[in-house]
Protein backbone atom coordinates (compact mmCIF):
# COMPACT_ATOMS: atom_id res chain seq x y z
CA UNK A 1 0.00 0.00 0.00
CA UNK A 2 1.69 3.16 -1.04
CA UNK A 3 1.70 6.26 1.18
CA UNK A 4 -0.65 8.15 -1.10
CA UNK A 5 -3.21 5.21 -1.13
CA UNK A 6 -2.93 5.60 2.85
CA UNK A 7 -3.66 9.16 3.08
CA UNK A 8 -6.68 9.21 0.40
CA UNK A 9 -8.59 6.46 2.25
CA UNK A 10 -8.00 8.69 4.91
CA UNK A 11 -9.46 11.64 3.87
CA UNK A 12 -12.13 9.71 2.36
CA UNK A 13 -13.20 8.31 5.12
CA UNK A 14 -13.05 11.77 7.26
CA UNK A 15 -14.70 13.38 4.47
CA UNK A 16 -17.81 10.09 4.52
CA UNK A 17 -18.16 10.50 8.65
CA UNK A 18 -18.69 14.47 8.16
CA UNK A 19 -20.98 13.57 5.60
CA UNK A 20 -22.76 10.82 7.18
CA UNK A 21 -22.75 12.91 10.51
CA UNK A 22 -24.66 15.85 8.78
CA UNK A 23 -26.79 14.41 6.81
CA UNK A 24 -28.09 12.09 9.64
CA UNK A 25 -29.08 15.21 11.59
CA UNK A 26 -30.54 17.01 8.33
CA UNK A 27 -33.45 18.38 10.03
CA UNK A 28 -30.79 20.51 12.50
CA UNK A 29 -28.80 21.27 9.40
CA UNK A 30 -30.60 21.37 6.04
CA UNK A 31 -33.71 22.12 6.61
CA UNK A 32 -33.56 25.47 8.83
CA UNK A 33 -31.56 27.20 6.44
CA UNK A 34 -34.23 26.65 3.67
CA UNK A 35 -37.09 28.31 5.97
CA UNK A 36 -34.88 31.21 7.33
CA UNK A 37 -34.09 32.11 3.22
CA UNK A 38 -37.44 31.17 2.82
CA UNK A 39 -38.50 34.35 5.18
CA UNK A 40 -35.85 36.30 3.98
CA UNK A 41 -37.08 36.09 0.51
CA UNK A 42 -41.07 36.41 1.30
CA UNK A 43 -40.12 39.16 3.63
CA UNK A 44 -37.15 41.65 2.23
CA UNK A 45 -37.52 40.23 -1.43
CA UNK A 46 -41.50 40.30 -1.81
CA UNK A 47 -42.87 42.97 0.90
CA UNK A 48 -40.37 45.34 1.69
CA UNK A 49 -38.02 44.41 -1.62
CA UNK A 50 -41.58 45.64 -3.54
CA UNK A 51 -41.34 48.90 -1.61
CA UNK A 52 -37.57 49.68 -2.45
CA UNK A 53 -37.33 49.35 -6.19
CA UNK A 54 -34.48 48.35 -8.41
CA UNK A 55 -30.93 48.40 -7.22
CA UNK A 56 -27.99 48.21 -9.36
CA UNK A 57 -30.40 47.67 -12.62
CA UNK A 58 -32.12 44.14 -11.14
CA UNK A 59 -35.49 44.06 -8.74
CA UNK A 60 -34.45 44.06 -5.25
CA UNK A 61 -35.17 40.47 -5.34
CA UNK A 62 -33.14 39.43 -7.58
CA UNK A 63 -30.47 41.70 -6.19
CA UNK A 64 -30.56 39.98 -3.00
CA UNK A 65 -30.91 36.54 -3.82
CA UNK A 66 -26.40 35.64 -4.20
CA UNK A 67 -26.15 37.24 -1.16
CA UNK A 68 -28.47 35.07 0.67
CA UNK A 69 -27.10 32.23 -0.59
CA UNK A 70 -23.99 32.90 -0.27
CA UNK A 71 -25.01 33.43 3.36
CA UNK A 72 -26.38 30.70 3.82
CA UNK A 73 -22.86 28.80 2.21
CA UNK A 74 -20.65 30.59 5.09
CA UNK A 75 -22.54 30.09 7.86
CA UNK A 76 -23.37 26.08 6.98
CA UNK A 77 -19.80 25.28 5.99
CA UNK A 78 -18.49 27.35 9.32
CA UNK A 79 -20.95 25.74 11.85
CA UNK A 80 -20.48 21.94 10.66
CA UNK A 81 -16.73 21.98 10.78
CA UNK A 82 -16.71 24.06 14.37
CA UNK A 83 -19.69 22.00 15.72
CA UNK A 84 -17.77 18.32 14.29
CA UNK A 85 -14.21 18.92 15.30
CA UNK A 86 -15.20 20.73 18.72
CA UNK A 87 -17.24 17.83 18.99
CA UNK A 88 -13.99 14.99 18.09
CA UNK A 89 -12.28 17.03 21.08
CA UNK A 90 -15.24 17.09 23.32
CA UNK A 91 -15.61 13.51 23.67
CA UNK A 92 -12.21 12.95 23.06
CA UNK A 93 -12.18 10.56 19.48
CA UNK A 94 -9.93 13.22 17.90
CA UNK A 95 -7.62 10.76 19.33
CA UNK A 96 -8.28 8.67 16.92
CA UNK A 97 -6.77 10.38 13.98
CA UNK A 98 -3.62 11.68 16.39
CA UNK A 99 -2.51 8.45 16.68
CA UNK A 100 -3.11 7.15 13.17
CA UNK A 101 -0.60 7.85 11.00
CA UNK A 102 -1.89 10.26 9.04
CA UNK A 103 -0.80 13.79 8.26
CA UNK A 104 -2.42 16.72 9.50
CA UNK A 105 -3.30 18.37 5.75
CA UNK A 106 -5.39 15.31 5.31
CA UNK A 107 -7.50 15.76 8.54
CA UNK A 108 -7.86 18.93 8.04
CA UNK A 109 -8.87 18.68 4.22
CA UNK A 110 -10.77 15.60 5.58
CA UNK A 111 -12.96 18.30 8.07
CA UNK A 112 -12.69 21.42 5.32
CA UNK A 113 -14.16 18.63 3.02
CA UNK A 114 -17.21 18.02 5.33
CA UNK A 115 -17.85 21.80 5.28
CA UNK A 116 -17.63 22.18 2.14
CA UNK A 117 -19.98 19.22 1.42
CA UNK A 118 -22.61 20.97 3.75
CA UNK A 119 -22.23 24.27 2.42
CA UNK A 120 -23.05 22.58 -1.13
CA UNK A 121 -25.41 20.52 -0.28
CA UNK A 122 -26.97 23.74 1.54
CA UNK A 123 -26.63 26.11 -0.97
CA UNK A 124 -28.39 23.95 -3.71
CA UNK A 125 -31.06 23.75 -1.08
CA UNK A 126 -31.51 27.36 -1.02
CA UNK A 127 -31.01 28.20 -4.47
CA UNK A 128 -33.78 25.92 -5.42
CA UNK A 129 -35.89 27.83 -2.74
CA UNK A 130 -34.97 31.02 -4.14
CA UNK A 131 -36.15 29.53 -7.82
CA UNK A 132 -39.50 29.67 -6.04
CA UNK A 133 -39.23 33.52 -5.83
CA UNK A 134 -37.21 34.51 -8.68
CA UNK A 135 -35.65 33.76 -11.83
CA UNK A 136 -32.26 32.52 -11.21
CA UNK A 137 -30.01 33.14 -13.80
CA UNK A 138 -26.34 32.55 -13.90
CA UNK A 139 -23.68 35.24 -15.97
CA UNK A 140 -20.81 33.19 -15.22
CA UNK A 141 -20.78 29.97 -14.12
CA UNK A 142 -16.76 29.76 -13.83
CA UNK A 143 -17.01 32.67 -11.61
CA UNK A 144 -19.87 31.65 -9.19
CA UNK A 145 -18.46 28.22 -8.90
CA UNK A 146 -15.08 29.37 -8.13
CA UNK A 147 -16.06 31.72 -5.60
CA UNK A 148 -19.01 29.58 -4.26
CA UNK A 149 -16.58 26.33 -3.50
CA UNK A 150 -13.82 28.81 -2.16
CA UNK A 151 -16.26 30.82 0.45
CA UNK A 152 -17.07 27.32 1.17
CA UNK A 153 -13.28 26.23 1.98
CA UNK A 154 -12.54 29.42 3.55
CA UNK A 155 -15.40 29.43 6.27
CA UNK A 156 -14.58 25.80 6.67
CA UNK A 157 -11.04 26.42 7.75
CA UNK A 158 -12.07 29.19 9.74
CA UNK A 159 -14.76 26.92 11.85
CA UNK A 160 -11.94 24.72 12.30
CA UNK A 161 -9.58 27.49 13.73
CA UNK A 162 -12.58 28.65 16.35
CA UNK A 163 -12.57 24.57 16.76
CA UNK A 164 -9.19 24.21 17.94
CA UNK A 165 -9.25 27.06 20.49
CA UNK A 166 -12.65 26.28 21.60
CA UNK A 167 -12.57 25.21 25.61
CA UNK A 168 -16.34 25.41 25.91
CA UNK A 169 -19.96 24.70 23.73
CA UNK A 170 -20.09 28.11 24.15
CA UNK A 171 -16.98 29.31 22.50
CA UNK A 172 -18.19 27.65 19.47
CA UNK A 173 -21.37 30.49 19.36
CA UNK A 174 -19.36 33.43 19.97
CA UNK A 175 -17.94 33.99 16.95
CA UNK A 176 -20.70 33.25 13.97
CA UNK A 177 -22.69 35.70 16.63
CA UNK A 178 -20.45 38.52 16.93
CA UNK A 179 -18.02 38.46 14.55
CA UNK A 180 -19.20 36.31 11.48
CA UNK A 181 -23.16 37.63 11.29
CA UNK A 182 -22.14 41.07 11.67
CA UNK A 183 -19.31 40.92 8.81
CA UNK A 184 -21.90 38.93 6.70
CA UNK A 185 -24.77 41.35 7.47
CA UNK A 186 -22.64 44.49 6.60
CA UNK A 187 -20.83 42.70 3.56
CA UNK A 188 -23.26 44.07 0.76
CA UNK A 189 -25.93 40.93 1.24
CA UNK A 190 -29.09 43.28 1.44
CA UNK A 191 -27.56 46.43 -0.44
CA UNK A 192 -24.97 48.25 -2.79
CA UNK A 193 -21.90 50.02 -0.74
CA UNK A 194 -22.30 52.71 -3.57
CA UNK A 195 -25.66 53.48 -2.01
CA UNK A 196 -23.04 54.76 1.44
CA UNK A 197 -21.26 57.93 2.15
CA UNK A 198 -17.50 57.78 1.37
CA UNK A 199 -16.88 57.01 4.57
CA UNK A 200 -18.82 53.65 5.33
CA UNK A 201 -18.14 53.07 1.54
CA UNK A 202 -13.81 52.54 2.32
CA UNK A 203 -14.80 51.43 5.85
CA UNK A 204 -16.63 48.26 4.11
CA UNK A 205 -13.61 47.75 1.75
CA UNK A 206 -12.35 46.38 4.75
CA UNK A 207 -14.59 44.01 5.41
CA UNK A 208 -13.87 40.75 3.49
CA UNK A 209 -16.93 39.18 3.27
CA UNK A 210 -17.99 42.26 1.10
CA UNK A 211 -15.53 40.58 -1.87
CA UNK A 212 -17.40 37.59 -1.32
CA UNK A 213 -20.89 38.29 -1.95
CA UNK A 214 -20.13 40.96 -4.73
CA UNK A 215 -17.74 38.14 -6.72
CA UNK A 216 -20.51 35.98 -6.22
CA UNK A 217 -23.05 38.55 -7.81
CA UNK A 218 -20.78 39.24 -10.39
CA UNK A 219 -21.30 35.21 -10.98
CA UNK A 220 -24.99 35.19 -10.82
CA UNK A 221 -26.14 38.90 -12.33
CA UNK A 222 -22.73 40.51 -13.74
CA UNK A 223 -22.37 43.31 -11.25
CA UNK A 224 -20.16 44.08 -8.60
CA UNK A 225 -19.08 47.18 -6.43
CA UNK A 226 -15.64 45.37 -6.44
CA UNK A 227 -13.15 44.52 -9.35
CA UNK A 228 -12.68 40.79 -9.91
CA UNK A 229 -9.64 40.67 -9.52
CA UNK A 230 -9.66 42.83 -5.73
CA UNK A 231 -12.28 40.13 -5.13
CA UNK A 232 -10.37 36.97 -5.88
CA UNK A 233 -7.09 38.25 -4.93
CA UNK A 234 -8.77 38.74 -1.37
CA UNK A 235 -10.71 35.28 -1.80
CA UNK A 236 -7.76 33.21 -2.20
CA UNK A 237 -5.03 35.40 0.37
CA UNK A 238 -7.45 34.72 3.22
CA UNK A 239 -7.73 30.85 2.19
CA UNK A 240 -3.52 30.50 2.25
CA UNK A 241 -3.51 32.57 5.15
CA UNK A 242 -6.47 30.61 7.28
CA UNK A 243 -5.06 27.21 5.97
CA UNK A 244 -1.43 28.13 6.91
CA UNK A 245 -2.76 29.22 10.40
CA UNK A 246 -4.76 26.12 10.93
CA UNK A 247 -1.88 23.88 9.54
CA UNK A 248 0.51 25.18 12.29
CA UNK A 249 -1.79 24.68 15.02
CA UNK A 250 -1.93 21.24 14.16
CA UNK A 251 1.86 20.84 13.66
CA UNK A 252 2.07 22.36 17.23
CA UNK A 253 -1.01 20.53 18.70
CA UNK A 254 -2.77 23.68 19.99
CA UNK A 255 -5.63 22.79 21.88
CA UNK A 256 -5.11 19.26 21.06
CA UNK A 257 -2.09 17.83 22.51
CA UNK A 258 -0.13 18.79 26.07
CA UNK B 1 14.56 -7.19 18.81
CA UNK B 2 13.15 -4.41 21.24
CA UNK B 3 9.51 -3.52 20.62
CA UNK B 4 9.18 -0.38 22.59
CA UNK B 5 12.76 1.59 23.62
CA UNK B 6 12.17 4.77 25.73
CA UNK B 7 15.77 7.20 26.22
CA UNK B 8 15.63 9.44 28.73
CA UNK B 9 12.05 10.77 27.94
CA UNK B 10 10.79 13.58 30.20
CA UNK B 11 7.65 15.53 30.56
CA UNK B 12 7.48 19.56 31.71
CA UNK B 13 3.43 20.43 31.26
CA UNK B 14 3.47 23.93 30.45
CA UNK B 15 2.00 24.78 34.68
CA UNK B 16 5.12 23.16 34.91
CA UNK B 17 4.44 19.74 36.57
CA UNK B 18 7.27 17.24 36.01
CA UNK B 19 5.18 14.11 35.02
CA UNK B 20 8.04 12.33 34.11
CA UNK B 21 11.96 12.79 34.22
CA UNK B 22 13.98 10.91 31.48
CA UNK B 23 12.70 7.54 32.01
CA UNK B 24 14.21 4.71 30.35
CA UNK B 25 12.72 1.97 29.37
CA UNK B 26 13.10 -1.25 26.91
CA UNK B 27 10.34 -3.49 25.99
CA UNK B 28 11.29 -6.55 24.53
CA UNK B 29 9.31 -8.52 21.47
CA UNK B 30 6.69 -10.49 22.03
CA UNK B 31 6.37 -9.52 25.58
CA UNK B 32 3.20 -8.98 28.01
CA UNK B 33 4.54 -6.13 30.05
CA UNK B 34 3.20 -4.44 33.13
CA UNK B 35 3.40 -0.98 33.63
CA UNK B 36 2.38 0.14 36.88
CA UNK B 37 2.71 2.85 39.44
CA UNK B 38 0.28 5.31 41.77
CA UNK B 39 -2.27 7.84 39.78
CA UNK B 40 -0.55 10.71 39.29
CA UNK B 41 2.69 8.46 38.75
CA UNK B 42 3.54 9.30 34.89
CA UNK B 43 1.72 5.81 33.26
CA UNK B 44 -0.72 7.47 31.29
CA UNK B 45 1.88 10.63 29.87
CA UNK B 46 4.10 8.00 29.12
CA UNK B 47 1.66 6.39 26.80
CA UNK B 48 0.24 9.85 25.44
CA UNK B 49 3.34 10.27 24.18
CA UNK B 50 4.51 6.95 22.75
CA UNK B 51 1.02 7.17 21.07
CA UNK B 52 1.63 10.69 19.93
CA UNK B 53 -1.35 12.18 22.17
CA UNK B 54 1.29 14.37 24.17
CA UNK B 55 4.52 16.27 23.06
CA UNK B 56 7.27 15.30 24.69
CA UNK B 57 9.39 17.72 26.10
CA UNK B 58 12.98 15.72 25.68
CA UNK B 59 13.96 12.50 25.02
CA UNK B 60 13.12 9.90 22.58
CA UNK B 61 10.94 6.86 21.60
CA UNK B 62 11.43 4.22 19.37
CA UNK B 63 9.03 1.02 18.31
CA UNK B 64 9.92 -1.56 16.53
CA UNK B 65 13.67 -0.04 15.41
CA UNK B 66 11.53 3.59 14.50
CA UNK B 67 12.09 6.74 15.92
CA UNK B 68 9.14 8.71 16.31
CA UNK B 69 10.64 12.12 15.64
CA UNK B 70 11.88 10.93 12.21
CA UNK B 71 9.36 8.23 11.44
CA UNK B 72 6.27 8.72 12.60
CA UNK B 73 4.33 7.17 10.44
CA UNK B 74 5.86 3.50 11.15
CA UNK B 75 5.35 4.21 14.87
CA UNK B 76 2.18 5.02 14.40
CA UNK B 77 1.27 2.10 12.38
CA UNK B 78 2.85 -0.27 14.66
CA UNK B 79 0.90 0.77 17.71
CA UNK B 80 -3.20 0.20 18.78
CA UNK B 81 -3.81 1.96 21.68
CA UNK B 82 -6.73 1.17 24.49
CA UNK B 83 -6.62 4.70 26.43
CA UNK B 84 -8.62 4.65 29.33
CA UNK B 85 -11.14 6.67 28.88
CA UNK B 86 -14.06 6.35 26.22
CA UNK B 87 -12.50 8.08 23.37
CA UNK B 88 -15.06 7.31 20.84
CA UNK B 89 -17.93 9.23 19.12
CA UNK B 90 -20.88 7.81 21.50
CA UNK B 91 -23.36 8.81 18.40
CA UNK B 92 -21.64 6.29 16.12
CA UNK B 93 -22.72 2.96 15.02
CA UNK B 94 -20.37 0.38 16.99
CA UNK B 95 -19.07 -1.22 13.21
CA UNK B 96 -18.88 2.56 12.05
CA UNK B 97 -16.53 3.40 15.09
CA UNK B 98 -14.29 -0.23 14.03
CA UNK B 99 -14.04 0.90 10.29
CA UNK B 100 -13.61 4.10 10.63
CA UNK B 101 -10.52 3.38 12.37
CA UNK B 102 -9.25 1.12 9.99
CA UNK B 103 -9.76 3.67 7.32
CA UNK B 104 -7.59 6.24 9.28
CA UNK B 105 -4.90 3.68 8.57
CA UNK B 106 -5.21 3.26 5.07
CA UNK B 107 -6.87 0.24 5.08
CA UNK B 108 -10.14 0.62 2.60
CA UNK B 109 -13.63 0.17 3.39
CA UNK B 110 -14.34 -3.22 2.43
CA UNK B 111 -11.22 -4.76 3.79
CA UNK B 112 -11.96 -2.74 7.12
CA UNK B 113 -15.66 -4.11 7.30
CA UNK B 114 -14.74 -7.92 7.14
CA UNK B 115 -11.48 -6.95 9.95
CA UNK B 116 -14.20 -4.97 11.97
CA UNK B 117 -16.62 -8.47 11.90
CA UNK B 118 -13.74 -10.43 12.92
CA UNK B 119 -12.52 -8.45 15.49
CA UNK B 120 -16.44 -7.81 16.86
CA UNK B 121 -17.26 -11.65 17.29
CA UNK B 122 -14.14 -12.71 18.94
CA UNK B 123 -15.29 -10.21 21.77
CA UNK B 124 -18.63 -10.97 21.28
CA UNK B 125 -19.80 -7.22 20.24
CA UNK B 126 -21.25 -8.50 16.93
CA UNK B 127 -24.92 -8.13 17.57
CA UNK B 128 -24.71 -5.01 18.76
CA UNK B 129 -22.97 -3.34 15.69
CA UNK B 130 -25.41 -1.38 14.24
CA UNK B 131 -25.55 -0.16 17.92
CA UNK B 132 -24.90 3.41 18.68
CA UNK B 133 -21.84 3.07 20.99
CA UNK B 134 -23.35 5.37 23.54
CA UNK B 135 -26.54 2.72 24.61
CA UNK B 136 -23.35 0.00 25.34
CA UNK B 137 -22.20 -1.59 28.82
CA UNK B 138 -19.57 -0.29 30.23
CA UNK B 139 -17.90 -3.80 29.64
CA UNK B 140 -18.42 -3.52 26.18
CA UNK B 141 -17.39 -0.05 25.45
CA UNK B 142 -13.73 -1.31 26.84
CA UNK B 143 -14.23 -4.52 24.62
CA UNK B 144 -15.38 -1.76 21.41
CA UNK B 145 -12.05 0.10 22.21
CA UNK B 146 -10.00 -3.14 22.16
CA UNK B 147 -11.65 -4.52 19.03
CA UNK B 148 -10.99 -0.74 17.17
CA UNK B 149 -7.32 -0.65 18.59
CA UNK B 150 -6.47 -3.98 16.92
CA UNK B 151 -8.52 -3.41 13.25
CA UNK B 152 -5.46 -2.56 11.43
CA UNK B 153 -3.31 -5.71 13.57
CA UNK B 154 -0.63 -3.20 15.24
CA UNK B 155 2.55 -5.34 16.75
CA UNK B 156 2.50 -3.35 19.68
CA UNK B 157 -0.59 -3.46 21.96
CA UNK B 158 -1.01 -0.62 24.93
CA UNK B 159 -3.67 -0.57 26.73
CA UNK B 160 -3.96 2.24 29.65
CA UNK B 161 -6.59 0.23 32.55
CA UNK B 162 -8.62 -1.62 29.82
CA UNK B 163 -10.54 -3.57 32.88
CA UNK B 164 -11.84 -0.75 34.82
CA UNK B 165 -15.40 -1.38 35.99
CA UNK B 166 -15.63 -4.54 34.04
CA UNK B 167 -17.35 -7.24 35.90
CA UNK B 168 -15.20 -10.31 36.67
CA UNK B 169 -16.38 -13.13 34.69
CA UNK B 170 -15.56 -10.67 31.65
CA UNK B 171 -12.68 -9.59 32.65
CA UNK B 172 -11.35 -13.05 32.79
CA UNK B 173 -12.67 -13.60 29.05
CA UNK B 174 -10.83 -10.50 28.20
CA UNK B 175 -7.74 -11.28 30.12
CA UNK B 176 -8.09 -14.71 28.23
CA UNK B 177 -8.75 -13.11 24.65
CA UNK B 178 -5.41 -10.58 25.75
CA UNK B 179 -3.32 -14.01 26.11
CA UNK B 180 -4.77 -14.88 22.87
CA UNK B 181 -3.34 -11.89 21.14
CA UNK B 182 0.33 -11.96 23.20
CA UNK B 183 0.34 -15.84 21.59
CA UNK B 184 0.14 -14.44 18.31
CA UNK B 185 3.37 -12.57 18.33
CA UNK B 186 1.50 -9.29 19.89
CA UNK B 187 3.38 -7.49 22.25
CA UNK B 188 1.40 -5.76 24.71
CA UNK B 189 2.14 -3.22 27.60
CA UNK B 190 -0.56 -2.90 30.65
CA UNK B 191 -1.22 -0.73 32.87
CA UNK B 192 -4.19 -1.45 35.66
CA UNK B 193 -5.37 -0.96 38.87
CA UNK B 194 -5.88 -4.59 39.18
CA UNK B 195 -2.55 -5.99 40.61
CA UNK B 196 -3.70 -9.53 40.47
CA UNK B 197 -4.25 -8.78 36.33
CA UNK B 198 -0.70 -7.57 35.86
CA UNK B 199 0.57 -10.66 38.52
CA UNK B 200 -1.71 -13.30 36.14
CA UNK B 201 -0.66 -11.75 32.79
CA UNK B 202 2.75 -10.21 32.64
CA UNK B 203 6.39 -11.58 32.32
CA UNK B 204 7.75 -8.14 33.00
CA UNK B 205 6.88 -5.49 34.88
CA UNK B 206 8.37 -1.85 35.32
CA UNK B 207 6.95 0.83 38.34
CA UNK B 208 7.14 4.51 37.83
CA UNK B 209 6.80 6.89 40.54
CA UNK B 210 7.21 10.24 40.40
CA UNK B 211 8.34 10.28 37.13
CA UNK B 212 10.91 7.93 37.42
CA UNK B 213 11.30 3.76 36.97
CA UNK B 214 11.44 2.95 40.36
CA UNK B 215 11.79 -0.74 39.06
CA UNK B 216 11.96 -2.92 36.45
CA UNK B 217 12.49 -6.59 36.42
CA UNK B 218 10.97 -9.82 35.52
CA UNK B 219 7.36 -10.52 37.47
CA UNK B 220 8.87 -13.69 39.55
CA UNK B 221 11.93 -11.83 40.64
CA UNK B 222 10.31 -9.31 41.97
CA UNK B 223 7.44 -11.27 43.85
CA UNK B 224 10.41 -13.34 45.00
CA UNK B 225 11.77 -10.56 46.83
CA UNK B 226 8.42 -10.50 49.18
CA UNK B 227 9.85 -11.76 52.56
CA UNK B 228 6.33 -11.97 54.45
CA UNK B 229 3.07 -13.31 53.09
CA UNK B 230 -0.60 -12.53 55.31
CA UNK B 231 -2.73 -15.55 55.95
CA UNK B 232 -6.25 -14.87 57.15
CA UNK B 233 -7.70 -17.77 59.76
CA UNK B 234 -11.35 -18.73 59.85
CA UNK B 235 -11.44 -20.44 63.04
CA UNK B 236 -14.73 -22.76 64.67
CA UNK B 237 -14.88 -21.07 68.09
CA UNK B 238 -14.97 -17.57 68.73
CA UNK B 239 -12.46 -15.78 70.99
CA UNK B 240 -11.99 -12.77 73.60
CA UNK B 241 -8.46 -12.42 72.92
CA UNK B 242 -5.48 -14.14 71.70
CA UNK B 243 -1.94 -14.88 72.92
CA UNK B 244 1.38 -14.35 71.24
CA UNK B 245 2.36 -17.54 68.91
CA UNK B 246 6.27 -17.45 68.90
CA UNK B 247 7.97 -17.15 65.42
CA UNK B 248 4.38 -15.65 63.99
CA UNK B 249 2.44 -12.15 64.03
CA UNK B 250 -1.29 -12.71 65.11
CA UNK B 251 -4.19 -10.49 65.34
CA UNK B 252 -7.54 -11.00 66.06
CA UNK B 253 -9.52 -9.67 63.45
CA UNK B 254 -12.45 -10.65 64.62
CA UNK B 255 -13.79 -13.00 67.45
CA UNK B 256 -13.47 -16.02 64.78
CA UNK B 257 -10.93 -14.67 62.46
CA UNK B 258 -7.31 -14.64 62.74
CA UNK B 259 -4.69 -12.67 60.60
CA UNK B 260 -0.94 -14.36 60.84
CA UNK B 261 2.07 -13.10 59.07
CA UNK B 262 4.64 -15.64 58.18
CA UNK B 263 8.52 -15.12 56.48
CA UNK B 264 8.65 -16.49 53.81
CA UNK B 265 10.90 -19.11 54.62
CA UNK B 266 9.03 -20.51 57.46
CA UNK B 267 6.70 -22.87 57.59
CA UNK B 268 2.72 -22.96 58.40
CA UNK B 269 3.12 -26.77 60.54
CA UNK B 270 4.70 -25.19 64.05
CA UNK B 271 1.65 -22.31 63.58
CA UNK B 272 -1.16 -25.30 63.55
CA UNK B 273 0.52 -27.12 66.17
CA UNK B 274 0.36 -24.39 68.37
CA UNK B 275 -2.86 -23.36 67.35
CA UNK B 276 -4.37 -27.30 67.66
CA UNK B 277 -2.30 -27.48 71.39
CA UNK B 278 -4.56 -24.28 72.65
CA UNK B 279 -7.71 -25.77 71.23
CA UNK B 280 -8.46 -23.76 68.16
CA UNK B 281 -9.71 -25.35 65.03
CA UNK B 282 -9.47 -23.81 61.88
CA UNK B 283 -12.00 -24.05 59.53
CA UNK B 284 -10.10 -22.60 56.28
CA UNK B 285 -6.92 -20.79 55.07
CA UNK B 286 -6.52 -17.93 52.51
CA UNK B 287 -3.89 -15.45 51.48
CA UNK B 288 -4.28 -12.08 52.92
CA UNK B 289 -4.25 -10.00 49.53
CA UNK B 290 -3.28 -10.46 46.50
CA UNK B 291 1.22 -10.69 46.66
CA UNK B 292 2.06 -7.74 44.15
CA UNK B 293 -0.25 -5.55 45.50
CA UNK B 294 1.30 -5.70 49.00
CA UNK B 295 5.03 -5.40 47.19
CA UNK B 296 3.44 -2.34 45.35
CA UNK B 297 2.61 -0.61 48.51
CA UNK B 298 5.56 -0.72 49.74
CA UNK B 299 7.30 -0.16 46.96
CA UNK B 300 5.78 2.89 46.45
CA UNK B 301 6.35 3.68 50.22
CA UNK B 302 9.90 2.98 50.00
CA UNK B 303 9.71 -0.04 51.97
CA UNK B 304 11.08 -2.25 49.65
CA UNK B 305 14.64 -2.50 48.29
CA UNK B 306 14.42 -1.94 44.74
CA UNK B 307 16.49 -3.91 42.45
CA UNK B 308 17.36 -3.37 38.58
CA UNK B 309 16.15 -0.20 37.76
CA UNK B 310 15.00 0.63 34.25
CA UNK B 311 16.52 -0.62 31.26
Amino acid sequence: MTQTTVYWVAFKTILTKEILRFARIWVQTVLPPAITMALYFVIFGKLIGAQIGDMDGFRYIDFIVPGLILMSVISNSYANVVASFYSSKFQHNIEELLIAPIPNFVILAGYVGGGVARGVVVGVVVTMVSMFFTDLSIHSYGVTLVVFVLTSVLFSTAGFINAVYANSFDDISIVPTFVLTPLTYLGGVFYSISLLPPFWQTASLANPVLYMVNAFRYGLLGVSDIAMWQAFAIIIGFVIALGAFAMWLLRHGVGIKS
Amino acid sequence: MTALALENLSKTYRNGHEALRGIGLQVERGDFFALLGPNGAGKSTAIGIISSLINKSAGRVGVFGHDLDTEPAAVKSSIGLVPQEFNFNQFEPVVEIVVNQAGYYGIARREAYQRAEVYLKQLDLWPKRDTQARTLSGGMKRRLMIARALVHRPRLLILDEPTAGVDIEIRRSMWDFLREINGQGTTIILTTHYLEEAESLCRNIAIINHGRIAERARMADLLRRLHTQAFVLDIRDALPSIDDIPGFGVTLLDSTTLEVTVNRDQGLNPLFSVLSERGIEVLSLRNKQNRLEQLFIDMVKGGVETGGRGA
